[in-house]
């Protein structure tokens, strides 16, 4: 088992929450890691991304080759077209469609729709509004991390059980909104995959 | 023994912990802020009372290192690269007197500047200071590295220099700890005299480090940080320092045809590249950063067999390394994705909503116009994104502490006025003694020192200059009737711009210090106040 994920978000926006879920659901299921992750300048504002890469065997590189990323999963719709090159042909994009707009020369919306409605494999959700119906906007995150789930390779189970390891001391109430988060965001993808 | 995920920068400061350690000296700075920032959280560090404050600027931290070493305890000291420079005098002259408690200096590179005004390579200065280097390749390593660095510190009475990269030091892996050593008990060095350099005794230390050499090059040879590995295919060898071998496994998952050598210790082992050289056809270094071993095995000449590497084009000359860089100089066939759409637009870093910067900026922009463009020297930290548009406001970022320097000295060249835009904390990292030189010619600039109480760029360290800034000023020779502290807020804009023009229209040194405590400091701190009030009601 092997799966290279590509993480994508603007500065702030708290991308390695994601990935620090999925990297204890990983060391749980044994398998190695390695997650290469933006500190300094572009944390203010600028767009970054971490490379997250999930294996059964040793892994060399903290870098994702070009053409070889099995996800990207971007809480940004412009920023998820940014790595594109990173994609493997068989690849799957997992995109908030919230776009974060600091920059005065942000595109049109619906361009950036356009582009993202090219790629073959995708899952474009409203994790923003999700979040909101469950009355919990700051778990946008989670939403997106529960449309990603059916395309982890990983056990669901062990998801959960890592949102339970990583929010337990924060009290009952708070574990619950983040997996019903991660579960509406499931739920989403599974029916639009 | 526990096994850890940790970044390259975490493994390090547990490896110094586990080494040791009773102090780590650092100023901030990416991608090296983690370490200490690991340490000063860490609960056996607390409980062990490891020093770790941030000191004033890495020549302090690393003079501060060689005091505790002096007194017979380990010391980490850490910076990035540019820090290096700044603490260039101590390092140099620290090989010669070399030590007595293990002392190890731990630089992280920038290649392809991430952060950073340069890519230089620390290996050079290891090479130049005559003292052993390491390179660690991953995570694990960089934890046994430091751990055997501390050992071979103190075996040969030597400071040890380590060097990583952004990639290593900002990536996650799991490290597999060993158990933690005792402090060192207080000791004085075995030869008082060792630490005097004066002519007399530093050519006689001179020697001994130019003795040691062949012990240091017989380590490189010996250790198993260097490794010879056997390959079929003769046509070419592989020399693989640091994280480049990881670029190169990554490109033979089936296993790699060719001989390699992978390099993370040095002095360069000659007689590794020799073997090396004289079994293939033709050799290609893969190094993080400059061309520092290709250099070597070319030498002056480059008469001797095909080297390919980053000086004929093999690799890019200059940036990070990567996984696709190394595949095209071996011919390796992939799919290179898709392009980026156009519609993509770059998304610079910029100063936060509500940052004190925006409205320093916009008062100063103000006062500047009618002088025209050009004449605002500024410094290192969040407020050099005053050069991005809307702002444009700042002509210069070179090194900490030299906007007043170079105010001054343009001033002298008759450019008048010139003003200078320093942050706080780079203020007491280099920017007193800039404004002695200025107060002691009475030159005709202003000098803005932005206190947002923090070092913002960083990710909001504690400053030195933390409630001292007025203080110093005045202390250095600042003319009261000069000096004005004034609060960055779009409410007192006018009366702020009043200020700073009467200044820059003064025919003399004047210092305005705009004061509002940085946003994010500020949120985390709201925060942090609120989450104490809730566990207290619980
Ligand atoms: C010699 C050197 N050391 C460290 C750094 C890294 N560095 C860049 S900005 C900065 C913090 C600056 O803080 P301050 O001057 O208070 O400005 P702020 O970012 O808070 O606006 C640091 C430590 C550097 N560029 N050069």
């Amino acid at each position: 088992m092997k799966i290279d994920i590509i993480l994508a978000g603007v500065g702030g926006q708290g991308i390695l929450s994601i990935a620090a879920t999925i990297g204890l659901a990983a060391l749980k299921n044994d398998l190695y890691l390695k997650q290469a992750e933006v500190h300094g300048m572009s944390q203010r504002g600028g767009d970054v991304q971490s490379n997250l890469r999930l294996s059964d065997k040793p892994i060399h590189s903290d870098l994702i080759a070009l053409g070889q990323a099995d996800l990207i999963i971007s809480v940004e719709p412009m920023e998820a077209l940014r790595y594109l090159p990173y994609l493997a042909k068989d690849g799957w994009v997992i995109t908030n469609d919230q776009p974060f707009k600091n920059i005065p020369n942000y595109p049109e919306m619906e361009d950036v729709l356009a582009e993202l409605n090219k790629i073959s494999q995708k899952i474009i959700i409203n994790a923003d509004q999700i979040a909101r119906d469950l009355e919990s906007p700051r778990s946008a995150n989670m939403v997106i991390l529960g449309a990603a789930s059916p395309f982890l390779n990983m056990d669901y189970d062990s998801l959960e059980d890592a949102i339970r390891r990583q929010f337990g001391s924060k009290g009952e109430e708070v574990v619950d909104v983040n997996i019903n988060a991660i579960r509406a965001g499931r739920e989403f993808a599974l029916k639009n995959k | 023994m526990q096994k850890l995920l940790l970044l390259g920068d975490e493994a390090i400061a547990q490896a110094a912990i586990d080494a040791g350690i009773s102090g780590v000296y650092a100023y901030p700075g990416t991608p090296s802020t983690e370490i200490t920032e690991y340490i000063q959280k860490s609960k056996v560090a607390k409980e062990r009372n490891i020093k770790s404050t941030w000191s004033a600027n890495e020549k302090t931290a690393l003079e501060g290192a060689l005091g505790m070493s002096y007194a017979g305890k380990r010391a980490l000291a850490c910076m990035k690269h540019v820090g290096l420079n700044v603490a260039a005098d101590p390092f140099m002259n620290m090989a010669i007197t070399g030590v007595n408690g293990g002392l190890v200096i731990l630089v992280a590179d920038d290649p392809s500047m991430h952060s950073s005004q340069d890519e230089q390579d620390s290996r050079y200065y290891g090479k130049f200071a005559l003292m052993p280097t390491f390179e660690p390749s991953n995570q694990q390593e960089a934890y046994d590295i430091i751990r055997f660095a501390f050992e071979y510190s103190e075996k040969y009475e030597i400071p040890v220099l380590v060097r990583v990269t952004t990639r290593l030091a900002h990536s996650r892996s799991g490290v597999q700890l060993a158990p933690i050593r005792d402090e060192n008990e207080n000791s004085m060095p075995k030869n008082l005299r060792q630490f005097i350099l004066l002519p007399a005794n530093a050519r006689v230390q001179y020697n001994k480090l130019i003795e040691k050499q062949t012990s240091f090059e017989k380590e490189a040879e010996e250790s198993s940080f260097n490794q010879f590995i056997e390959g079929e295919d003769k046509s070419m060898g592989i020399v693989a320092c640091g994280i480049g071998y990881n670029y190169l496994l990554e490109n033979f998952p089936n296993g790699c045809p060719y001989p390699i050598l992978k390099i993370s210790q040095y002095p360069t082992p000659r007689h590794m590249v020799e073997k090396l050289y004289n079994s293939v056809d033709k050799i290609i270094v893969i190094e993080d950063g400059y061309p520092f071993v290709e250099e070597q095995i070319r030498g002056v000449l480059d008469n001797g067999k095909e080297v390919l590497g980053r000086l004929d084009g093999t690799l890019p000359r200059t940036g990070e390394l990567n996984p696709d860089h190394v595949a095209r100089a071996f011919g390796i066939d992939f799919y290179e994705g898709a392009p980026v759409p156009e519609i993509v637009k770059p998304r610079p870093p910029a100063m936060c909503v509500g940052c004190s910067h925006i409205d320093s900026y916009n008062a100063l922009n103000e006062v500047m116009e009618k002088y025209g463009d050009g004449r605002v020297f500024s410094d290192i930290g969040c407020y050099t994104l005053g050069a991005l548009p809307p702002f444009n406001a700042i002509n210069s970022c070179v090194d900490m502490g030299a906007s007043i320097t170079m105010a001054k000295g343009a001033a002298d060249a008759g450019l008048v006025p010139a003003v200078a835009v320093i942050g706080d904390s780079t203020f007491t990292h280099s920017g007193m003694t800039s404004l002695l030189d200025a107060i002691n010619d009475n030159s005709p600039i202003t000098v803005l020192i932005l206190d947002n109480s923090t070092a913002g760029m960083t990710g909001g360290q504690t400053s030195s200059a933390f409630g001292k800034i007025e203080q110093i000023c005045l202390g250095l020779g600042v003319d009261p009737e000069h000096l004005h502290v004034i609060r960055p807020l779009k409410k007192f804009h006018a009366e702020n711009v009043e200020i700073i023009a009467k200044e820059v229209e003064y025919n003399g040194l004047s210092v305005i210090i705009p004061t509002r405590e940085c946003i994010q400091t500020l949120n985390r701190r709201m925060r942090q106040r609120f989450k104490d009030k809730e566990n207290k009601s619980k």
